[in-house]
This record gives structure tokens, sequence and C-alpha cells, in this order.
């Protein structure tokens, strides 16, 4: 068999290297990234977007970008949506309100209860998606008024406000609130502020302490559930039963993927992410609102198709949806740097999302070979 | 032949019912299976075939009857039981998902695993070799194990479908008309590896509409017409023309074939 001892095919060469390329679902992510940081380099770099604060305030904004966009993606790639992304922030944060602050609970039952209760919603979403069999763009879109309507509901029924603030006062001293509301390597930076690296300030109560005095969690974590989420994706096989149960549920229960479950799950990981960006938020702002959060779920759905996913499921990827985040944080506080109107900030999303999903459709007929 | 009188049949499907609602799709079907033999399911378009063997599989679970397994009842609620089980199907209709790789479909549902640091990890070395390997058995050279299944043609598709079910089959391999797509060569190659796993005794199932393909392979042969069987006939005992008319449900087919001069 000459033939068969070399295993490469004469019809390898239709594949052209570009196309190759073009096929990897953050390519799209890519490009976008690098045009935009060469834009905002060439027309905005003496804003102080690019000198230390400026950095760490996108940052900042892409990372809580990337918390949510890691768990819109995963579902996504299984298929779902979660539109109630946004209010479960909301809910989660008024959950810590009221527990933390009103009934006075220590600040780690809170957040773990929390944590319980809305990882809990997220099942119950996916419960009834998956029991229903109705598209999760209904169910969750109930949810989205259900939840936001309590987290107005419960802060003017206990409260009178739909603020409830005194939350950075309750976390003191907590061992489990600075995971979320703390900051990392203070004392490298204040070192890199004392050798000169840093800016520091001149006078004020902070004076000789550098401008950026830290990292703060909120970049932890979106570091973290990337890799996290990149990995489960790409090299567990927990991961091919998303691709699996995303692009074509039947096929994949017929080859014993269990699907359901692998749902549900994504549904509380989605869940899961909400709560997380919402404990960040509530320890960085010290109170809870009954509005944080809105549209977030639709800002985490359009990183996700930036970053190259199919809106129809079983395709896409992790660090492209965490390019999309970035995209999107360096895009939003950039022109706010550039000193452009900031509504023009929702043209450009516009623009871009439907410039993704086109580019998205084109790679997908690639793929499947459909035309 | 007689020797299958000696060892139990490993699976015995014995009076199966599944209705769909109103349409009664299986009407108290029943087949044993023997290790080492190629059972073929024969019979018309909608004659429950398929419906009959996705009871086997664990994708239905039938409204009435009783399958045994290695001689104990068996109720297997997942196509993952069956799997876990030894047995492995090609549907009719192939689970395949266009947009993965041919290695992640390859392996979709039975991934193998390695452990590093305590952690399990999906094994893509292990899986990419496989594929390729269990591909090139077959007759089909891949551009690569990362190629979608997306851009294989309808044949090739099916290949992959009928190597990892043989990879996985290890006691029963079930076959909905795995031929209707292939080239002559690939379905001469399904044919062998049908012959070659039967050896190795494991039990086939092979749906066909093909008499050449049943004959050239089958042991024996089942006739399923509107969800009841009409028999089952040992090689030898029946000659290609009776098992033609046989698969067309006994009917008609003698004054078509006067129609279409004997072409059929
Ligand atoms: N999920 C289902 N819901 C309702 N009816 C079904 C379902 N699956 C099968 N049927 C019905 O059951 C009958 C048997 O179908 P089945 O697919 O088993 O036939 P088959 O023998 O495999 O035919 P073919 O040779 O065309 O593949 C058909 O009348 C079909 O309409
Ligand atoms: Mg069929």
């Amino acid at each position: 068999m000459a033939e068969t001892a070399t295993p490469t095919d004469e019809r390898v060469k239709e594949m052209s290297r570009l196309r190759l390329a073009l096929m990897r679902p953050e390519l799209g992510g890519m490009v976008g990234a690098v045009a935009v940081f060469t834009f905002f380099l060439l027309f905005a770099f003496d804003s102080g977007m690019f000198a230390s604060q400026g950095i760490m305030n996108w940052t900042v904004v892409s990372a809580q970008f990337m918390i949510i966009a890691v768990g819109a993606c995963l579902l996504m790639i299984a298929g779902e949506f979660d539109l109630s992304v946004g209010s479960m922030i909301g809910f989660a944060g008024m959950m810590i309100a009221v527990f933390g602050v009103v009934l006075a609970w220590p600040m780690w039952i809170a957040i773990l209860i929390t944590f319980a209760i809305c990882v809990a919603i997220g099942a119950l979403n996916g419960y009834i998606v998956i029991r229903t069999g109705l598209p999760s763009f209904i169910v969750t879109l109930a949810f989205l008024f259900i939840l936001r309507g309590f987290t107005i509901y419960i802060p003017q029924t206990i409260e009178r406000k739909t603020i409830i603030g005194g939350i950075r006062e309750a976390a003191e001293g907590d061992w489990l609130a600075p995971i979320f509301g703390g900051k990392i390597l203070t004392g490298f930076f204040q070192w890199l502020g004392d050798i000169g690296v840093l800016e520091t300030f001149s006078r004020g109560s902070r004076e000789g302490q550098p401008v950026v005095d830290g990292i703060p969690m909120l970049i932890v974590w979106a570091l973290i559930l990337v890799a996290f989420g990149h990995i489960l994706l790409t090299r567990t096989r927990f991961g091919n039963w998303i691709y699996a149960s995303g692009g074509d549920a039947e096929a994949a229960r017929n080859s014993g993927v269990p699907v359901n479950r692998v749902k549900i799950a994504m549904f509380m990981f989605t869940a899961f992410c909400a709560t997380v960006f919402a404990l960040c938020q509530v320890m960085e702002f010290g109170s809870a609102g009954a509005d944080r959060g809105l549209l977030k779920e639709f800002e985490a759905i359009i990183a996700v198709v930036i970053g190259g996913a199919l809106l129809t499921g079983g395709y896409g990827s992790v660090i492209g949806a965490a390019l999309g985040a970035l995209i999107f944080g360096v895009v939003q506080q950039g022109l706010f740097f550039a000193g452009v109107e900031s509504s023009l900030f929702r043209v450009f999303l516009g623009v871009i999302l439907l410039g993704a999903v086109i580019l998205n459709t084109y790679i997908r007929r690639m793929i499947t070979g459909e035309r | 032949m007689n020797t299958r009188s000696d060892h139990a049949p490993i699976v015995q499907m014995k009076n199966i019912e599944k209705h769909f609602g109103p349409v009664i799709a299986l009407a108290g079907v029943s087949v044993d299976v023997y290790p080492g033999e190629c059972h073929c399911l024969l019979g018309d378009n909608g004659a429950g075939k398929s419906t009959f063997i996705k009871t086997m599989s664990g994708v239905h679970k039938p409204t009435k009857g009783e399958i045994l397994f290695e001689g104990r009842p068996m109720n297997f609620s997942t196509p993952r039981d069956a799997m876990d089980a030894g047995i492995a199907t090609v549907h009719q209709h192939l689970a395949m998902i266009p947009l993965m790789s041919v290695a992640r479909n390859f392996f979709m549902g039975n991934e193998p695993t390695k452990k590093i640091a305590g952690i399990s990890f999906f094994d893509r070395e292990f899986a990419d070799r496989v594929t390729m390997e269990e591909m090139r058995k077959m007759g089909i050279n891949l551009r690569g194990p990362d190629q979608a299944v997306g851009t294989l043609s309808g044949g090739e598709r099916q290949t992959v479908a009928i190597s990892r079910a043989v990879y996985f089959g290890a006691k029963v391999l079930i076959l909905d008309e795995p031929t209707s797509a292939l080239g002559v060569r690939q379905t001469s190659n399904v044919l062998a590896t049908i012959d070659k796993v039967r050896k190795q005794g494991v039990a086939v199932v092979f749906i066909t509409h093909n008499v050449r393909h049943a004959l050239a392979v089958g042991d024996r042969f089942t006739v399923l017409n509107r969800g009841q069987t009409l028999g089952t006939a040992q090689r030898g005992q029946i000659t290609p023309d009776e098992l033609q008319d046989m698969m067309a449900g006994g009917q008609e087919l003698a004054t078509l074939e006067g129609s279409l001069g004997g072409t059929v």
C-alpha cells in the first residue's frame, strides 16, 4: 500500500494558509484588537489613555466585560443565550446589600448565600429551557424582567429607596470580601512608585502613593475566568460536550453526551460570572443600585460575537470573547479620553456587531462547506 | 452455524412495542442477536427498522417489551448506558457535528483523558492519532484530524461514523444503512470490516436495502414489515430472489419485476 504510506492528500493545497488562518474563531477579535489599539495610539496617545492611570481605567472596564463574556461565550457555544445576565448583576448586588447591610449578616455569609441563590436561578433558567424546549431567548427574557422587578421592589419595600449603601463598611475586616473588592501587588506598585517608574501623587492625603496602587481583584477574576473557560473548552472532555451540545443536541445525545446537564451547567456558570461581576462592583462602589447591570447581557453577547462565536452555537472561543471584551473596553474608554461624544460609542457598537456577524457567517460557510 | 446454539444470545429483544403518540412504529418485535453473527434487518421504508435499533441503543425507551443484555434485563435510559455496555451504533442520520473536527466527533461522548496534576484533560494527541489511523484503515486519507466534519463528503462522514462505531463497539455493532452513500472501495471496506469484527465475536446488526450487501455478510436475515417481524431466515436457507421479495415486504415485487424486465 504505497498510497497509504503517504497520508497526505494531493488535495491539501486547496486550503491556502490564509483560509486556514481565517478559520480560527479568534481571528476577528485579534484583527479588531490590533486595529483599535493602532487607532487610539495614533489619535489619542496624548490624551492620558496610555498613562498608567489611563491603562488601569480601560483595563478595569475591559475586565468587567470579560467576566460576563466568558459565561456568555460558553453558554452560546453550548447553544443557548442568557438575557437575564444584566438583571442578575443588579439582583446579586441587591442581595448582598440586603443580607450584609439590612440584615447585617457577616459579609462572607451574605456572599456565599448570594452565590447560592444566583447559581440556583441560573439552574432554574436552564431547567425550564430543557424541560419546555422553549428557546432560551424567551425564557431568560422573562427572567430579565422578573429579576429586575425584584431588584427594584425589594429595596423600595424595606428601605424606601433604590440604592442601598454601606457595603464597604459592612465588609470591613471580612475574610471573603477582599477576594472581590481587594487589590493585589500593592507593595510592588508602591515600590514602582518609590523608584519612580510609576507616577506618584505629589500632594493631598495620598502624597507619595503611586497613582495606580495595585491590581484590582476584578482583573484577577477576569484573567482566572478566561483561563478557566479556555482550558475547560479546549482541553477537557466537558469542553467537547459543550461544543457538541451546541453543534447538534440530537446528535450529541445519540453519541452519549449528557446534553441537558451540560446546558444547565452552563446556565449556572453564566449566573456565577454575573454574580462575580456584581460582587466586584458593589465592593468597589460600596452600594447596590436597582439599575446596575442594565444592558450588560447584550454587551456580553456582543463581545462574544466579536470574538468569533456563532449565535447558532457549537463554535466559538473564550480567548476570542476576551478579545471582544478588550475591544469593547478600549473603545468605550478611548472615546471618552479622546473627548468624543459618548453616544457615538453606540454607533460604533452597532457597526462592529454587524461586521462581526457577517464575518462569522462567512467563516461558518467555509467550515461547513455550505454555500 | 450450529455453534450458535452453544452460546447464549447477547441481546434478546422480546415483544418490543414503540408508539409515537398515535403512530405504532413497532407492534411487538422479537429478535435475538448472537455474538459473532451478522444479523441483517431488512424491510421497506417506514417498516420500523431504525426505530427498532434505536430501542436497542438506548435512544428510545420501548413502550412495551423487554430487552435482555447478556441474559439480564436491561433498561437503557440513555445512549450512554448502551454505549457503556459495549453497544455502538451508526445511525441512519449520522450523529456527526459539522462544525467540530473529525477527531472531536470521533471521540464525542467517549473522550480519552489523561491526568495532569490530578486533573483529567482531553487527550487530544491520542484522539488525533487514533482518528487518523482508523480512518486510514477504512481507506480515507484525512487532511488532518482537526479538519471539520462539515468539509467532508457525505460518504466520508459515513465512514467516520462507521469507524467510530467499530472502534467503540466492543460487543454489539449496530449499522443503520451504513453503505447508502459509499463508493465501491469504501463499501467493500465496510463489508470486510463487518466480517472482521464478526469473526472477533462481535454481534453485528446490519440494516440495508441492498440484497448483495446483505448476502455478502449476513448470517441471519430478519424482515420487518409495518412494525412486525415477517420472520427470520438463516443463511443458506434462502435464495437471493426470496430475500429480495422479503425485503420489499413480500408483496408486489413480482409484478413490479415483470414490468421492469427483471432489473430490480
Ligand atoms: N420520532 C418519531 N415520531 C413519530 N413517528 C416516528 C418517529 N420515528 C419514527 N416514526 C414513524 O415510525 C415508522 C417507522 O420509522 P423508521 O424510521 O423506523 O423506519 P425505517 O424502517 O428505518 O425506514 P427507512 O428504511 O426509510 O429508514 C414510520 O412510520 C415513522 O413515521
Ligand atoms: Mg431507517
